[in-house]
């Protein structure tokens, strides 16, 4: 039927702008494990530890980090055709629809209650951010705790308190943080 | 037609930068562009930026879609497009040959360094972007609860956020009564 049955064949471009395009729209509140589900269990394009790896490079690189792992996983299969069919299939669906929201809310938005309703849906927004911070810890905070912490306690204070221009802060931070982690590492002094 | 093209490029220029400097996604730049949005080139209030992110979380698919909706706010449709593709050019590039590099040196331990390096960074903007929206959003008491009480589940239990999105939504129309 299709490449669900045949794990080794490599995906063409459009395959895998159309998996892509699913895991766009089963993503609500989160794509990340939709795309684990998409490309590690149900294509087999990726074996968990590829996922895994993949990911942390497109964490450690800036950018919407799940439009960065449909660029590597694109480009690896289907080489830069690949890439922009993944991109694509990751954001055209996703665009539409918020404009869609987003064009509703110009029209009716100021009308009867819903101006009430928006600002509980904003107040759950912020909530969604502060449990994604507090995920993104908890690991660097068991493995790391005084250097992990220092860092983001820094950076907190400086972007969010602060209000420092960000280009600065990454300037400054980055290069310690990562000098930090290199005398962490094994076989390494400190 | 001058402002508008203005408009444009000020938004091509702004998220072209946000690429490049967004590590923990684009959720960790929100903070600069609120400040670019809201302070500098006045395209709407605070809280029309609050309720915009709030649309962006509440649409399926990636979190970029704020760049999406700033643009919209800015400069209508071409603007949502030049705000999106702005946000995502650079970095794309920029993956692009990073993974051909990454996959060729992959045990160099100078990998797992960056990698466990740039994690912490990327959690103290996160942590920023939380702390703006909660004083941006959490206008009174009840709004300040409903903040910590999707924190809370979201951050301990692997329910759908869509839930607690919904649910919010209906305790504000509730308290709207």
């Amino acid at each position: 039927m299709d490449i669900e049955d045949r794990p080794d064949s490599r995906p063409t471009a459009r395959t895998l702008g159309l998996t892509f395009l699913g895991v766009a729209l089963s993503g609500f509140g989160g794509v990340l494990p939709f795309a684990r589900r998409a490309l590690v269990d149900r294509r087999r394009w990726l074996t968990e530890a590829d996922f895994n790896e993949t990911l942390a490079l497109c964490q450690s690189l800036p950018g919407p980090n799940i439009v960065n792992l449909s660029v590597v996983v694109g480009s690896r299969f289907a080489g830069v055709g690949g890439a922009f069919a993944g991109v694509a299939g990751l954001l055209a669906a996703p665009v539409i629809l918020v404009l869609c929201l987003a064009t509703l809310w110009a029209r009716f938005g100021a009308s009867g209650r819903i101006p009430a309703a928006i600002d509980g849906l904003g107040a759950a927004a912020a909530g969604l951010v502060v449990a994604t911070a507090l995920k993104m810890a908890r690991p660097i905070l068991s493995r790391a705790p005084a250097g992990g912490g220092a860092i983001i306690g820094c950076v907190f204070v400086a972007v969010g308190v602060a209000r420092a221009p960000l280009i600065a802060v990454l300037a400054v931070a980055a290069p310690v943080s990562v000098f930090i982690a290199w005398r962490r590492r094994p076989g390494g002094q400190g | 037609m001058k402002a508008a093209g203005e408009t444009l490029l000020a938004l091509l220029a702004q998220f072209a930068v946000l690429s490049l400097l967004a590590f923990g996604g684009a959720n960790g730049v929100v903070p600069e562009m609120h400040r670019q949005a809201v302070a500098v080139h006045h395209w709407m209030s605070d809280r029309d930026f609050t309720t915009l992110f709030a649309i962006a979380q509440a649409a399926p698919g990636p979190n970029v879609l704020i760049a999406t909706l700033v643009g919209w706010k800015a400069a209508g449709i071409p603007g949502a497009l030049v705000a999106t593709l702005a946000m995502c050019g650079p970095s794309c590039v920029l993956t692009y040959f990073a993974a051909r590099v990454w996959d060729r040196h992959r045990d160099a331990p100078w990998r797992k360094a960056l990698a466990a390096g740039l994690a912490p960074v990327a959690v103290g903007l996160v942590a920023a972007t939380a702390w703006l929206l909660v004083r941006a959003a959490d206008r009174d008491v009840a709004l300040a609860l409903i903040t910590a009480a999707t924190a809370a589940v979201i951050g301990f239990t692997r329910l759908n956020p869509l839930w607690c999105l919904a649910a919010a939504a209906g305790l504000g129309l509730w308290r709207g009564l």
